[in-house]
């Protein structure tokens, strides 16, 4: 229980005194996890849209194959992404390695199966209700597609930050595609993984009190935007 | 239409927004060294590349792994300079044509630690190996990297030369955690096991418990630390100058000296061994 409570006191301090290297390590987790929702949402939400709208054979093994994404370890994304990017490895001329870009393209590769999955099941329950509707009207799938994004956009906000928490959460694919190297591509995940080995519990604790004011403060933003968008679209 | 139409520019927005935010690439002065968690959990790193950086302007950034993985990681030519804790390893790093030159730069020394219970009464034992089968014998809980790191190598020396196999024992008192030092001096105090550390790591530690050094000062304990330049003939994109540069001041009367001067809580935590040159040697 000490270690609670020195926490709350560490977190209270880290916060107040704006301690520039926490600050920094805040800034890239943000940089890096809202990259990688866009990107994944740029991805996810058209993969979902298609799969949500057409219907064509094999369909089904592609909605099982995408939900069962959903649940990739975060330490094989990694893996995968490292053995890519390495210099060894087919991808390594690009240079990315140890850098804030590689955590993205790793964690966009984590969660774009999520944002795709997710916002299949809302596009289809959505599409279900306006099919007939679409049919009568001939409408072209392109411009159904468009119209259901558009129409299920507070929900799909919902959907990109599910993506967003899964991100800015894992530590198992950043740490080895980032190397948790310091002002460099150390986050909120890795340092605390780095505090609990160096045995320093009240720290990592309140770091992660840290992590998890900042995810409610971006949902916050994310529920106020979307209510003041409500009351214009409805005034 | 014009669903349509807003729908596309709210998925333009997000792939421009994604662009954006993607940084440059690192710039050439500097450079990635691949090293152990025991070098960089101590905060020797932090202490001395910012006296290095601001004599160079080269930027060092580290990887702080296991030796194994660090090993490995210059293997595939993901960094310019490797500083690790497992001679033969090492030694095999450069045979294999991976690394140029090895060096020695500085040493610490292994300690068990253990909890005041002390089940195998191994309290003041000069001998590592006596120690070692004295924990066999009791059978008492012992925490181990399990992790092919430069620690772990060292501990599975210690059970060979105290003639114990811990394979049939896996599982049982004998539990490897496979992961780094930190995290495994964490479970061994969650489990009143007894571990082996180096003792850098040991002093910086901060959730020692009730724990304490227990065996401390046999030879056999001795941990050196080598560096080498990852050979640029094998890696193109080692930034062989810059590199060789940082192993130079590491190396020099200036880098051996902050070594030295590196505390923590009033102890020093590494000593400097590199073989100076006749010119140095003065200084």
């Amino acid at each position: 229980m000490q270690d609670f409570a020195e926490a709350f006191r560490l977190a209270f301090t880290l916060v107040l005194s704006g301690d520039p290297d926490l600050l920094e390590i805040i800034g890239l987790s943000l940089r890096v996890s809202l990259s990688a929702m866009l990107i994944s949402c740029a991805f996810g939400l058209a993969i979902g849209a298609t799969v949500a709208v057409l219907r064509f054979p094999g369909r089904g093994a592609v909605i099982v194959l995408m939900n069962s994404l959903m649940g990739l370890p975060p330490v094989v994304v990694g893996l995968v992404v490292y053995l890519m990017l390495s210099n060894a490895g087919p991808l390594g001329f690009l240079q990315l390695l140890y850098t804030p870009t590689a955590m993205i393209i790793a964690q966009s590769v984590l969660i774009t199966p999520i944002i795709a999955a997710l916002s299949r099941q809302v596009l289809e329950d959505l599409y279900s209700e306006y099919a007939e509707q679409f049919r009568s009207l001939c409408v072209p799938t392109h411009t159904a597609i468009g119209a259901l994004l558009w129409d299920a956009r507070y929900s799909l906000l919902t959907v990109a930050l599910a993506g967003f928490g899964r991100a800015v959460a894992e530590v198992g694919a950043v740490i080895i595609v980032g190397g948790n190297i310091a002002h460099l591509t150390r986050v909120m995940t890795t340092a605390i993984a780095l505090e609990t080995s160096k045995g320093d519990l009240a720290l990592a604790m309140a770091l992660g009190m840290v992590l998890l004011t900042i995810a409610i403060l971006v949902n916050a933003s994310v529920m106020a935007l979307r209510s003041t968008a409500a009351r214009h679209a409805y005034a | 239409m014009t669903t349509t139409k807003a729908g596309m520019r709210f998925a333009m927005a997000l792939v421009l927004a994604a662009g954006i935010s993607v940084p440059a690439v690192a710039d050439d002065a500097s450079i990635i060294v691949q090293s152990t968690t025991s070098t960089a959990n101590s905060g020797l790193y932090d202490y001395m590349l910012p006296i290095f950086e601001k004599k160079t302007g080269i930027k060092v950034n580290v990887v702080a792994v296991g030796t194994g993985q660090a090993i490995k990681n210059a293997q595939n030519c993901d960094g310019d300079v490797l500083l690790v804790h497992a001679k033969s390893a090492e030694e095999k790093f450069v045979a294999d044509g991976f690394g140029l030159k090895r060096s020695d730069v500085m040493y610490n020394d292994f300690i068990i630690v253990g909890p005041p219970s002390d089940p195998a009464k191994i309290k003041g034992d000069k001998s590592a190996g006596d120690a070692l089968k004295k924990i066999a014998g009791a059978k008492a809980n012992f925490a181990s990297r399990g992790d092919n790191s430069g620690t772990h190598k060292a501990e599975i020396k210690l059970w060979k030369a105290a003639g114990v196999d811990i394979k049939d024992s896996s599982g049982q008192w004998y539990r490897e955690t496979g992961s780094g030092m930190g995290a495994t001096l964490n479970t061994a105090v969650g489990m009143g096991a007894y571990a082996l550390t180096d003792r850098g790591t040991w002093i910086s530690f901060k959730n020692k418990g009730d724990f304490e050094i227990l065996v401390e000062g046999d030879k056999s304990l001795f941990n050196q630390y080598g560096i080498m330049l990852v050979n640029p003939e094998k890696c193109p994109n080692v930034k062989a100058k810059a590199g060789q540069s940082f192993i130079d001041w590491v190396l020099s009367a200036d880098g051996q000296n902050t070594i030295r001067s590196f505390q923590l809580d009033g102890k020093q935590l590494f000593f400097p061994n590199a073989e100076a040159e006749p010119m140095q040697k003065a200084g």
